[in-house]
């Protein structure tokens, strides 16, 4: 039962191992310059310290939509290229639909104004 | 690899398609239309939802399950199909002017009420929890956002944010009472299953199917505002769009009593005892509370919304007595609710104008001189919702009582009339300012739009036609109430 989900656990070995080996090597091999900005922990741009409530843009949000918008369709798309053939013309057709909702979501969003950016 | 596709049946859902298909196609409208051409977003939704309604009709009398057992066909599912559609479609009406006097006739607000109604039909007619969930979340988000629409003004942002907070909370907990019963029944969630599941299991899994079905109840208790989980329905039902307010209060209400009736009804005959404990206690409670508070009330769509924790009271009376008759009565009284309050809602629309500037109880003082008509309309509505014959409200309450007597539960009916009885206070307080006091100033024209009118005449002739003759609407009810065998 178990010996099924081996190449799982070597899959996660080789993970682990080639991020551990190439984190390692760059720490030896790299020249390091620390400045202050370089050391802060990286927060998308905003800065990390101080205090939570500011304004800032609603186009985060904007991105965050379309981001929604292809991230979705794209993970939904991988699984579907995996059993392409076995579903056949079913599974194209319900991609279709599945991909034109996601289309009229990025019409909708791009009718509105969303894409001009000043 | 081979992959089975199951076998499925696109007419089945057709009413869902139709006003999926609808409200995609206001959203693209909208997007792509020039500013100012958007006057005929209601009429598109009227057409779908007519267009939704005559499928409903053909699907009548159906049976089974489609898409892999995930959906059920049947006529209770269909019954509330209607009904919900009759809700959406009043909302529509009385919706234009309103929105049109704050500069939000927007697209949107269609396209999200269709998607929510979408919903609504769902949750009528999931086989299966999670399909539930979805309809559920479907229904929900779209209304978020709708309580939300008057972006500028104070209070519809509170009710927004108050609804979206809390009622994530309450999904949290209907989901994690699904995971207990997904525990409890080894993986079955489909509910013309979970009954026998939950019996094979029950000596084993005794404990977790209770604290299942306890998270159920809160999650479906804040769907219904029932007691105590009932909070935010006076600040929401306020702060929300008129229109949305009227949607909230009928639509909301009879999707999750579907769906609540069904998994009570069909899952749990293992577990009477302690549901129906629960529940009487829960039902004693809203009605109790939602009417003695509501005599406090002077804003009118707050006294509306605490009526309408007490209308969740007698609907969850109906629920304990769990009878053929008390099956019966909550379609029933739903279909009357549905048209007496909306009915009320658009006359609060109407008399409010400017922008809700009217809300008080007291605007409604002498309009029954100056507006006879209106104020006609209005007292048919709380009459109705007091119960008194001949209208629809009466004959609900009528059948809810004998249900509960009829399963036992003499005391229940007891406290319930004697609810209904503290109800008629506020409910006629309203009629007596319209007739009996002079009014403080001139209330200035009233602008009648056709809609609205509409609307009036549909509600008022309805909720007396389903007050006089109830016995086709009686009859549908208990066609489609058969398929709970166990009641």
């Amino acid at each position: 039962m178990l010996t099924n989900y081996l190449p799982v656990l070597l899959y996660m070995l080789i993970a682990i191992g080639l991020v551990g080996v190439i984190v390692l090597l760059s720490e030896f091999l790299g020249k390091k310059t620390h400045t202050y900005q370089k050391d802060l922990p990286y927060e998308c741009g905003m800065d990390p310290i101080g205090d939570a409530r500011h304004r800032y843009a609603v186009r985060f949000y904007v991105i965050a939509m379309f981001f929604i918008v292809f991230d979705i369709e794209a993970i939904f798309l991988y699984p579907w290229g995996v059993i392409f053939k076995p579903l056949g013309w079913f599974g194209l057709v319900e991609m279709a639909i599945f991909i034109f909702i996601l289309v009229v979501g990025l019409v909708y969003v791009w009718g509105k104004g969303a894409l001009e950016w000043e | 690899m081979t992959i089975a596709i199951p076998t499925f049946n696109l007419s089945s859902i057709g009413p869902w398609l139709t006003l999926t298909v609808a409200a995609i196609l206001i959203l693209l409208l909208d997007a792509l239309s020039p500013k100012g051409r958007k006057a005929y977003f209601p009429q598109l939704s009227l057409i779908a939802l007519a267009v939704a309604a005559l499928q409903t009709w053909w699907l009548w009398g159906q049976s089974g399950t489609d898409f892999a057992r995930m959906v059920f066909l049947d006529n209770f599912a269909f019954y509330f199909y209607l009904i919900v559609i009759l809700g959406t479609t009043l909302t529509v009406l009385i919706s234009r002017h309103y929105l049109e006097e704050w500069g939000k006739n927007l697209g949107e607000y269609y396209a999200l009420l269709l998607f929510a109604t979408v919903g609504m039909m769902l949750m009528a007619a999931s086989n299966h929890l999670i399909m539930l969930f979805l309809g559920l979340e479907i229904m929900s988000i779209a209304i978020y956002v709708l309580a939300g629409l008057f972006r500028e003004d104070a209070r519809s942002n509170e009710a927004a944010l108050k609804y979206l907070v809390l009622g994530a909370f309450s999904s949290a907990f209907l989901l994690f009472g699904m995971a207990f019963l997904y525990g409890a029944t080894g993986g079955n969630l489909f509910i013309g299953e979970l009954a026998g599941k939950i019996k094979e299991a029950l000596p084993l899994t005794k404990p977790l199917t209770l604290l299942g079905l306890a998270l159920l109840l809160v999650g479906f208790g804040f769907k219904v505002a029932s007691v105590p989980f009932h909070m935010w329905t006076p600040d929401v039902y306020e702060g929300a769009p008129t229109s949305i307010t009227a949607f909230m209060s009928v639509g909301v209400k009879a999707a999750a009593f579907a769906a609540f009736a069904r998994i009570m009804f069909a899952a749990f005959p293992a577990f009477v005892l302690e549901w129906h404990m629960l529940l009487w206690v829960l039902a004693v409670a809203t009605m109790t509370i939602g009417n003695v508070v509501a005599i406090a009330q002077t804003n009118i769509k707050r006294m509306l919304a605490y009526s309408s924790i007490a209308h969740a009271g007698y609907l969850l009376v109906a629920l304990v007595a769990a009878n053929q008759l008390g099956a019966v009565s909550i379609i029933y009284y739903l279909l009357a609710y549905t048209l007496m309050n909306v009915g009320a809602f658009g006359v609060v629309i109407l008399v409010g104008r400017k922008k809700d500037s009217y809300l008080n109880i007291y605007d409604y003082a002498g309009l029954g001189f100056q507006h006879p008509v209106l104020a006609a309309a209005m007292s048919v509505f709380m009459f109705a919702l007091a119960g008194i014959p001949p209208t629809a409200g009466f004959v609900g309450k009528f059948y809810i009582f004998s249900a509960a007597v009829q399963a036992g539960y003499i005391w229940l009916a007891i406290i319930g009339v004697m609810n209904s009885l503290v109800s008629v206070f506020y409910y006629l307080r309203i009629t007596v300012l319209m007739y009996m006091r002079p009014a403080e100033a001139d209330l200035g024209p009233i602008a009648f739009t056709p809609g609205l009118v509409a609307a009036l005449i549909i509600t008022c002739a309805g909720t007396i036609l389903v007050g006089v003759f109830p016995g086709w609407f009686y009859d549908l009810a208990v066609a489609s109430v058969k398929i709970f065998p166990a009641l």
